[in-house]
């Protein structure tokens, strides 16, 4: 396995504030990586100490092996794919993205080869003399991909390229974005706070808190075994049992979350008496709140005054069908299915 | 009544051009007659003469006095002291003004930035004349420059420096060095802050790109911040080259008995009652100024506008 880049105990601090709190990752070469967090979790902070515009207080980066630590943006081999893309607004879509190959000083013939393959795989192909003004948001972040692809990095830093596109847009980028991956066999490294986002692309995640790593596995596992409350929270839909809620409840000694599509809600009797009360939990809820997701409903159950859960009930069959607020149902789920947590 | 002024008020809101009409017919009057319309009919008069003998302005429309502005070599050599003075002071303020324009825009910290543009302003909350005459002071023969040379012994380097032929004379306060020093002092704040803005509004994550991209911090200055600064210095030198086409106070105080234009404009409309060449001489720095800045726009001066 070869790793494409290597973060050791990486401390980093502003003031008071500690942005990055002993980081260490190691991510593998061709690999599609997020970095997963809410906003001020030290995730873009993370990308720059990777890409050498913010150093570290203490601790290695190492690209391909290579400590690079110390050394300049301008040395190293990565390129970032910038939130608010930062394109040269005094070039054109071709000097922009040839910029990387004219301050290197490349031949003539060979950069004007570069950029056209570059355009017509972001498909941009006859927009090289617009400015950027010129251009709709998607068509920015194209140049901004194209520009930092011109390169052929080993390593592509991606600060939320998606951000800023609408809801069409970002799902289409992000089959583009993964297409282009799998085509360069480059490292993506994908700075995110949106989880659908990161489940659906990633080979592996981080998941940032405060500074810290809170859990570095494939989506899957992140999903399905958050390693705390805090993952088990940001990941998804979930409903969490505090441990006093758990003792209290379900005579459990630990915290455990359970997802909203392992609840079965028994309507009738008849169905509860089928329930095997060895494999499942049960106990009854008061419908606090009904929601019409497409899909779906969304309904959320108040257990005991402190202690709320949500189900998703599919709409197979009825779609009109609802419930109203303050019935009371027995509600079920696997005992296999909850994940019980570390606080 | 109420009724009335509630239908204004409602016609008002709906018709937004009926509001700003309001507010800006005061500014407009004033710009359009008090400002340019004066402006205009002082310099309609060069296309007016003066009579020779009687010495009264004769209302006919020649281009007499323009030619009498452009064949007289003394009138050549006024306009091309000027603008050549001019053009120094503009590219030495540049020169002195970005390095400190980049330190406030990119460096500092806010409580510096303000320090700094509260020394950069406080020159122009003294009057403009006490201030050059500080400086003929400072720069006359038995001034502190002329003390400070004397006291390392480098006389002779300031001799040989006044005794270079043009730019020389008998002392500081008397030669074209002297103009340029109190020149580039006065204006300075014009050229800085322009510069200073148009740098701060060059976001970090751009000059993060170049970097990420391969530009040294060179290339990043020159293909990056510079073009894209280029509009506030160009700006800057809009304020500087056109203040010193048009002053008269410098040239009188510091300089040379040689006139510059606006010593000619006050001449001439003044004692000599020459106003037709009076005029004439004003629209000098406003041709040169349009020139200027056509050449600026076709070279990309204000292409990252």
């Amino acid at each position: 396995m070869l790793k494409a880049l290597n973060l050791e105990n990486i401390n980093k601090s502003y003031g008071l504030i500690n942005a990055l709190n002993n980081i260490n990752l190691t991510i593998r070469d061709g690999e599609f990586f997020s970095l997963l967090g809410p906003s001020g979790s030290g995730k873009t902070t993370c990308l720059k100490v990777i890409a050498g515009f913010e150093a570290p207080d203490e601790g290695i980066v190492s690209i391909f092996g290579e400590e690079v630590t110390n050394i300049p943006p301008f040395k190293r081999h990565v390129n970032t794919v910038f939130q608010d893309y930062a394109l040269f607004p005094h070039m054109n879509v071709r000097q922009n993205v040839g910029y990387s190959l004219k301050v290197k000083k490349m031949k003539g013939p060979s950069i004007e080869k570069n950029i056209d393959e570059i355009l017509e795989i972001v498909n941009l192909t006859g927009y090289d003399l617009r400015k950027p003004s010129e251009l709709s948001g998607g068509q920015r972040q194209r140049v901004a991909l194209a520009r930092a692809l011109v390169n052929k990095p080993k390593i592509l830093l991606l600060d939320e390229p998606l951000g800023a596109l609408d809801l069409k847009l970002r799902e289409k980028m992000q089959i583009e974005l993964k297409n282009i991956q799998r085509q360069f066999k480059i490292t993506f490294i994908y700075v995110t706070h949106d989880q659908q986002e990161a489940l659906s692309m990633s080979d592996r995640i981080a998941v940032f808190n405060e500074g810290k790593v809170e859990q570095i596995d494939t989506p899957a596992n992140i999903y399905s075994k958050p390693i705390n409350s805090f993952v088990a929270d940001f990941i998804g839909t979930t409903s969490i049992f505090d441990k006093e809620s758990a003792m209290k409840l379900f005579n459990i000694q630990k915290a455990f979350s359970v997802r909203p599509e392992n609840i079965v809600i028994i309507e009738t009797e008849k169905d509860l008496s089928r329930i095997d009360k060895k494999q499942y939990f049960i106990t009854s809820g008061t419908v606090a709140d009904c929601q019409f997701q497409g899909s779906h409903l969304r309904i959320t159950y108040s257990i005991d005054a402190n202690c709320k859960l949500s189900a998703f009930k599919s709409l197979e069959g009825d779609i009109n069908q609802k419930y109203d607020v303050n019935s009371k149902h027995s509600i079920a789920w696997k005992k296999s299915d909850i994940t019980t947590l570390n606080e | 009544m109420n009724k009335f002024l509630d239908s204004l008020s409602n016609f008002a809101f709906r018709n937004k051009n009926f509001i700003f009409l309001s507010f800006l017919i005061i500014p407009l009057l004033w710009l359009g007659i008090v400002y340019l319309g004066s402006l205009l009919i002082f310099l309609g008069h060069s296309f007016f003469h003066l009579d020779g003998f009687t010495g009264q302005i004769v209302y006919e429309f020649s281009f007499k006095t323009l030619f009498e502005l452009f064949s007289s070599p003394a009138n050549i050599d006024i306009i091309i002291r000027t603008v050549g003075l001019a053009a120094c002071v503009t590219i030495g303020s540049a020169i002195i003004g970005f390095p400190i324009a980049y330190y406030m825009a990119k460096f500092t910290s806010p409580k510096v930035k303000i320090f700094l543009f509260i020394a950069i302003m406080l020159p122009l909350w003294s009057s403009y004349l006490v201030r050059v005459y500080s400086w003929k002071l400072i720069l006359a023969k038995e001034g502190i420059i002329n003390w400070f040379f004397e006291k390392l012994n480098l006389e002779w380097l300031l001799d040989t420096i006044l005794s270079t032929p043009v730019i020389g004379g008998p002392s500081l306060s008397i030669s074209y060095i002297g103009m340029f020093l109190v020149f580039t002092y006065i204006w300075l704040p014009f050229m800085i802050l322009p510069i200073q803005a148009s740098l701060e509004r060059v976001p970090k994550s751009l000059i993060n790109a170049s970097h990420d991209l391969g530009a040294n911090k060179r290339q990043t200055f020159y293909k990056v911040i510079l073009p894209l600064a280029l509009p506030g210095v160009i700006a800057g030198s809009i304020f500087t080259f056109s203040l010193t086409l048009g002053d008269y106070i410098i040239p009188y105080i510091i300089g040379t008995s040689k006139f510059f234009i606006g010593q000619a404009v006050y001449t001439h409309q003044g004692t000599a009652g020459n106003i037709p060449l009076a005029a004439a001489f004003s629209l000098v720095p406003i041709v040169v100024m349009v020139i200027y800045i056509y050449f600026a726009k076709k070279m990309g001066a204000f292409n990252a506008l």
